[in-house]
């Protein structure tokens, strides 16, 4: 059934310029960026078992990196959103370094503290940042300009970039940080040093979210700190969340909802904020496994489902003690 | 000579709870470690294997100094260890938890190009084959029974191919039956894998009738060490376990 | 720059630290009891600090009523937000916990934002407090010996309730040992809804009290939370004389910081807080074997 649903939603991304207006293709435009970004946060925290507050900070400083490349050096597009990931690696390895050294709270207040220097930082360095009016004017090259055809381009980076994720997550290495999230004694015991493989997924977390941020400094034609700051880290944390943190497709689910709904609710209030508490609250207290672990649980789909049903089935767990 | 530990103790606060210990394994045997609750047999696991730091004293496996190394290092220099309460991956499967010993053993963890499912499959299959729970591969690890989780536990120690295997009282909370099969089970390593078992136990059955050297901890401190007869025999020892049956 | 002026900046940092520390107590005391990590402690800081606005300037209110009396109100929607809310999720994993009271923020911000606009308030200090006391060239102002006042007997009254009173000393149990006080017969959940109401009341304190030294604004609960993180790390999550410590470091530091190098006075706290955890995650008077949850 999963299958089915992908190959629909595929085909449906690929036409959608020709069957809608370009204000929803712009919508789709952001959806996809945040889709990534979401994805990002998740290999860290369903993958790794480590909970962000800061991932803000490196799709701001791919998004700033891009900017600044283009605006001020008038590098083109694609160079500067190498050099974005590339910021973005560096940033998340010099953070990270320190985080991973620490677990559970702990560890999410330090890259929540990382997040807030980085904005003041932003904030403060006036002649290069722009401060607080941030950079504007960004442009695409010619041939982007255009909204469907920055489109398919932002579907081309995040449908490979996705991929991607999915393999590492598929890889011994995802198996590793998989451990690492159940058990982090057990896996040290497995002759792991999880401090280094927690590194590597921050690192890899931090390179797609800077690659994200380097698709939305074009899209946007402007940025400005506050996409450095903690608030933006919420943004994926909550997407995660609202489409099911425990499912691959989750974020990308999350990110579509979320997305939508912001830009529907913008229209009709400005309390936002409210709405987006509203329904947070109502997640975690009621929809656990978000939108697709609902689904999951109440259609029978999903890879999870058949397995676990089957050996219930057949009766072949006995007294389920586990420790 | 395999596992030497010198002069090793380990405190928290004025509680010693590993005072000054000098054990010795030889290859070869079954060797129990045994001694009433809070004699320290837990913690000197636990340092044997880096979980915690000695505060004094040494550690030489094969001749070689691993006392202050972390977990990870000396799991992968051979002394392996499988905890008391089942702690396995909990989402994974019985086979997922195996195979994950056995990809960071190989080496293949840093792999990130290709797919974990169906790598090192025989070898993951074996190990579950001698552990009877190649039937169970696909079950998650949450919803085994008890006695299956032990099992597993050993299985992700084997997985680690260990030439000394540690492991914490074995039998705990099994039934007979389960007991009977795991003390077998143990035999059945040693003698066909050549592998070297250092156990802590409660149970007197099972450690007078598989090992074949024990040695007993009581208060942090070592108060006999020999063959079983021997340490059967023991005065201290019996006075220890208050007229216990030995 | 002369001593009277570094005076005056050490007692305005002081004033800082004492309102900081009120708020990071609560916030630190409410974790080691009730094990949450509360980042709605921020938004009920504003909430406090705009209730004793509306106390005073639209119900015409004393300031001493206004500030008590906003202090129970915030203890009051603490203690609503405790049984209706983060009862149901005390056996969930971590990160349920810490995203409901991140849920909170954001809806507190809005409601806030709903009753009161986004314009700038301010609470005037009471007629009593408003001078100040002379030294020669030195001015201390009142109301800053005021808040330091308060500070140091929440601090002795905190102290003084975990050690000498029954209650506390279950308190300080259950803190070491949850199961074996729940065998013990004390009822549990009740105890997590106090602690919880003491924390967030003496937060409202802080808004109520902390009002008329600036502005009351939106934004307030963003830029405050992280500054009590910072302190409780720094302090050490569970100690309360850390917490004073740091309280104390931090609101100082932020001070001469404005005054003397007002570029990295906004990243300072956050320079210490990112050193402690990185060389001494358990704070300079925590207890080690934290860093884990």
């Amino acid at each position: 059934m999963k299958r089915w649903v992908l190959i629909v939603v595929g085909v449906v991304a690929l036409v959608l310029p020709y069957v809608t207006e370009p204000i929803v293709v712009h919508t789709a435009i952001e959806i996809l960026i945040m889709a990534l970004f979401a994805m990002s946060f998740n290999l860290l925290f369903d993958g790794a078992g480590l909970l962000t507050f800061g991932h803000g900070c490196y799709f701001g400083v791919g998004a700033y990196t891009a900017a600044l490349l283009m605006v001020e050096m008038r590098m083109p597009m694609f160079p500067a959103m190498v050099c974005a990931m590339v910021m973005g690696g560096l940033t998340s390895l010099v953070f990270g370094y320190f985080c991973v050294r620490l677990t559970g709270v702990y560890f999410s207040i330090l890259t929540l503290a990382f997040a807030q220097l980085m904005f003041s930082v932003f904030q403060q360095a006036y002649t290069i940042t722009g401060g607080d009016l941030g950079i504007l004017d960004i442009q695409p090259p010619a041939f982007l300009v255009e909204v469907n055809a920055y489109y398919y381009f932002t579907l081309l980076v995040v449908g490979v970039s996705i991929w991607l994720l999915w393999r590492i997550m598929q890889s011994p290495f995802g198996r590793t940080l998989h451990a690492s999230r159940d058990s982090v004694v057990r896996t040290q015991f497995i002759g792991i040093n999880v401090r280094r493989y927690r590194l590597a997924a921050f690192v890899v977390a931090g390179v797609f979210a800077s690659l994200a941020g380097g698709l939305f400094a074009p899209f946007n034609r402007a940025v400005a700190p506050f996409l450095v700051s903690w608030v933006k880290s919420s943004d994926p944390v909550l997407m995660t969340l609202l489409g099911g943190s425990a499912t691959f497709w989750g974020p990308v689910v999350g990110a579509a909802v979320f997305t939508t709904l912001h830009e529907v609710a913008i229209g009709y209030t400005t309390y936002w904020l409210l709405l987006m508490g509203g329904i947070l609250l109502f997640g975690v207290l009621f929809l656990p496994g978000g939108i697709l672990g609902f689904l999951e649980e109440r259609l029978h789909v999903g890879a999870a489902a058949p397995r676990t049903r089957m050996t219930e089935a057949s009766g072949a767990s006995s007294n389920a003690r586990a420790d | 000579m395999l596992l030497r530990t010198r002069a090793l103790t380990k405190a928290f606060g004025s509680l010693r709870a590993v005072d000054g210990v000098d054990l010795v394994v030889e290859p070869g045997r079954l060797h129990a470690i045994i001694g009433p609750n809070g004699a320290g047999k837990s913690t000197f696991f636990n340092v044997v294997t880096g979980f915690f730091t000695a505060d004094s004293g040494s550690v030489l496996f094969k001749d070689q100094e691993i006392t202050r190394l972390p977990p990870h290092v000396i799991s992968r220099r051979g002394v392996v260890r499988a905890f008391q309460r089942g702690t396995v991956f909990q989402t994974f499967t019985v086979f997922e938890n195996v195979q994950a010993a056995l990809l960071s053993r190989k080496g293949r963890t840093w792999n990130v190009f290709a797919l974990a499912s169906g790598m090192l499959r025989s070898e993951t299959l074996r190990i579950l084959d001698t552990l009877g729970l190649a039937d169970q591969a696909d079950v998650r690890a949450g919803h085994l029974s008890h006695g299956d989780l032990k099992r597993l536990e050993i299985g992700i120690a084997l997985g680690m191919e260990p030439e000394l295997l540690l492991l914490d009282e074995p039998t705990a909370g099994m039934s007979p039956e389960e007991t009977a099969a795991q003390a077998a089970l143990m035999e059945r390593l040693v003698r066909e894998q050549g592998l070297n078992i250092l156990f802590t136990e409660h149970d007197m059955d099972v450690v007078f009738g598989i090992a074949k050297w024990i040695t007993v901890l009581h208060q942090g401190r070592i108060i006999a060490d020999g063959k079983p007869q021997d340490v059967r025999r023991d005065r201290h020892v019996q006075a220890v376990y208050l007229g216990e049956e030995l | 720059m002369t001593f009277a002026d570094v005076v005056g900046q050490f007692l305005s940092g002081l004033a800082r630290a004492g309102v900081l520390f009120l708020i990071a107590a609560g916030l630190s005391f409410i974790f080691g009891v009730v094990k949450i990590v509360n980042f709605a402690h921020g938004a009920l800081y504003m909430v406090g600090a705009f209730l004793t606005f509306s106390y005073t300037k639209t119900l015409g209110m004393s300031f001493w009523v206004a500030v008590l009396l906003a202090a129970v109100s915030v203890a009051v929607i603490g203690l609503l937000m405790e049984i209706l809310i983060f009862r149901r999720v005390y056996g969930r994993p971590v990160a349920d916990q810490l995203l409901l009271t991140f849920a909170m923020v954001l809806i507190i911000h809005d409601v806030v934002r709903l009753g009161y606009g986004s314009n700038l308030r301010s609470v005037s200090r009471p007629p009593l407090l408003a001078g100040a006391v002379f030294m020669g060239d030195i001015i201390f102002p009142s109301y800053y010996i005021f808040i330091v006042v308060v500070g140091v007997a929440v601090l002795a009254g905190f102290w003084a309730f975990l050690h000498k009173t029954r209650l506390g000393k279950t308190i300080r149990a259950a803190v070491g040992n949850r199961e074996m006080v729940a065998c013990l017969g004390k009822p549990l959940p009740w105890l997590f809804t106090v602690a919880f109401a003491a924390g967030v009341f003496v937060d409202g304190l802080a808004g109520a009290i902390g009002a008329p030294l600036g502005g009351i604004r939106l934004g307030m609960d963003f830029d405050i939370i992280i500054l009590a993180f910072a302190t409780v790390i720094v302090g050490g999550f569970g100690s309360l004389p850390g917490t004073a410590l740091a309280a104390f470091i931090i609101g100082e530091a932020y001070s001469f910081g404005i005054w003397l190098m007002p570029a990295i006075a906004l990243s300072l706290p956050f320079i210490i807080m990112a050193a402690v955890l990185i060389v001494r995650p358990w704070g300079l008077l925590g207890r080690s074997g934290g860093g884990e949850l």
